[in-house]
């Protein structure tokens, strides 16, 4: 596994930046944080491209930056891709030029031939393309096959979906999850977007005012309350692993720790696995199991802790064979209902966001 | 008719381009991408030969160039020859006439390309010279012809400060403009109606040639 050590700092006139930490990058490391966090730039720094940062910088044994002796290895020489936010490609080459102008600079012999990348990414239609003419969503597909014939020992990813509408998300996503597996380069991958942080990430990052709130194993870090007035968008929730079971009437079943969980549509085969996202406010609580609901999605599970948060509500953290499942009540509804720690419910789910499709 | 003075025009329009190109192009990608505070005052120096009367350029390098000036008297130092009223002595005056023709359209190209490029081309593993040759010059095409027909003109079309530098030497620094001058003076008017109206249908057909191509010129073409 990858090593990327940090030790570093920015200070501009409205924005600090201190990071200091060791990465095991392991398949998609996500950098999550609300805008204007420092994402963006802390992977330019990493890249090199931002060179007012001070500190070191080292990818395993190879040291891209250093404060002593002082060393700054320009982005030319460091293994890296980069997939920016906006593509890139050049403009007076075509696609297939374009793809050509890294493998010709590829940083290592055993590179990946131009026909391995454009099969994996389904590019060879495009190669006679001019790049001006591809949509958003090709572009995106030729601009990370163009960073994987460099043949990176580390893969860095800015918003790469952030123009993409959610279908061309949909289209693009299986390609990224993938590029860990089958290239053996692992990602650093930079998003707000939290359906792409549960698709995608196996650790995630928070990053927030610059500074890393938490780094973590990314169910672990997407679960934790504490951490959502820092991340902006990341409602609090949990994610639950299933395996998918039988398709019957445009609904797939899964099963959660041996209970069904039923949820629309979704393609996927039985047998593989999915990560669901559920997030708190979606989830009630009976403690008695209930009759006559419209709810199909009704899981047993065990009260592990109740945080009180904000004025009215608390949040209690259920066990459902060994995952975990939050749920925000009211605290009225806490005390009417004499909920306890280690007291049985019934977890009522209103609805999932179905987050990753985990191949096995 | 008189020749010379075309074979003239031509070499040091030709020179003078070549030298143009070499500075200009370092200092129009200075100019382009810095952050120094001097580059407002560098900027200014390039563009005063847009404004200043070629008079007072010309007498500022008569005097830099001359045997008594800085430049002037080390050129005869190392070479033993005056700088003024040579060949040599024009093509410097004509680099820092036409120099803002030759810098301004260079840097407004690589403004126009930004850094955007130059850092995806740093990150596939391309050198910045690299950088340059493959991805900054092909995006930049359209202001390397500009600059390059410009500077070439604005050369052919001096007049003041060839005549402040260089003299009316024929063979050595008499220029078209020069020759057609000297033959209005002495009432030559049909051999000044060749030289003008070849100077004047030479620029028209140069510039319509630019115009033509910058619309022509996709930026992607491979």
């Amino acid at each position: 596994m990858a090593t990327l050590s940090l030790h570093i700092d920015l200070r501009l006139d409205d924005f600090v930046l201190s990071v200091t930490e060791n990465l095991q990058l392991e398949d998609v490391t996500v950098l999550f944080g609300p805008s204007g966090a420092g994402k963006t730039t802390l992977l330019r720094i990493i890249a090199g491209l931002e060179s007012r940062a001070v500190g070191r910088i080292a990818l395993n044994d190879a040291i891209w930056q250093d404060r002593e002796p002082r060393q700054f290895i320009p982005p030319h020489l460091r293994s890296l891709g980069y997939v920016f936010q906006d593509g890139r490609l050049f403009p007076h080459l075509s696609v297939e030029k374009n793809l050509r102008f890294a493998e010709r600079r590829a940083t290592r012999s055993d590179a990946l031939t131009l026909t391995e990348v454009t099969t994996a990414l389904d590019l060879t239609p495009l190669l006679q393309r001019n790049p001006t003419s591809l949509s958003a969503g090709e572009q995106q597909r030729v601009a990370i096959g163009r960073a994987l014939l460099r043949n990176p020992a580390l893969m860095l990813m800015d918003e790469p979906l952030s123009a993409l509408d959610a279908k061309r998300k949909a289209e693009i996503i299986p390609y990224i999850a993938r590029l860990p597996q089958e290239f053996g380069i692992p990602v650093l991958y930079v998003t707000h977007n939290v359906e792409e942080v549960t698709r995608l990430a196996t650790r995630v990052i928070l990053l927030a005012q610059g500074q890393i709130a938490a780094y973590g194993d990314a169910i672990e870090v997407l679960e934790r309350i504490d951490l959502e007035p820092l991340a902006g968008h990341l409602e609090t929730g949990a994610v639950l692993e299933g395996r998918a079971t039988a398709h019957l009437n445009g609904m797939t079943t899964l099963s959660v720790a041996g209970q069904d969980l039923r949820i629309p549509g979704t393609s996927v085969a039985p047998g593989n696995i999915l990560r669901l996202r559920v997030q708190a406010r979606d989830v009630a609580l009976a403690t008695q199991p209930l009759q006559g609901l419209s709810i199909r999605n009704i899981l047993r599970a065990r009260i592990l802790s109740i945080d009180l948060v904000e004025e009215i509500f608390a949040e209690v953290l259920l066990d459902v064979g060994g995952q975990h499942l939050r749920a925000r009540i009211t605290r009225e509804a806490v005390d009417d209902l004499q909920l306890a720690i280690g007291q049985e419910v019934y977890a009522l789910i209103k609805s999932v966001a179905i987050d990753r499709d985990l191949l096995t | 008719m008189e020749l010379g003075p075309i074979w003239i025009s031509l070499r040091l329009a030709s020179v003078t381009v070549v030298v143009l190109m070499l500075l200009g192009t370092p200092l129009a990608w200075w100019l382009a991408f810095t952050h120094s505070r001097s580059r407002a005052v560098i900027e200014a120096l390039v563009a005063l030969p847009l404004v200043l009367p070629p008079t007072v350029l010309g007498f500022y390098l008569l005097i830099l160039l001359g045997p008594a000036g800085s430049i002037g008297s080390f050129w005869v130092e190392i070479t033993g020859t005056t700088l003024t009223f040579s060949f040599t002595g024009l093509v410097i005056a004509s680099v820092i006439y036409s120099f803002p023709f030759a810098v301004q359209p260079l840097q407004t190209a690589f403004e126009g390309i930004g850094r955007a490029p130059l850092e995806a081309a740093a990150t596939l593993g391309a050198t910045p010279l690299d950088t340059f040759l493959r991805v900054a010059s092909p995006l930049a095409l359209r202001g390397y012809l500009s600059a390059i027909v410009l500077g070439f003109a604005h050369t052919l079309g001096e007049f003041g400060v060839v005549l402040m530098v260089g003299g009316n030497i024929p063979g050595v620094t008499k220029v078209i403009s020069i020759a057609i001058y000297e033959q209005v003076e002495t009432l030559s008017y049909a051999q000044a109606h060749y030289l003008s109206a070849g100077l004047l249908t030479f620029s028209f057909v140069v510039l319509l040639g630019v115009y033509v191509i910058n619309r022509r010129i996709p930026i992607n073409r491979f």
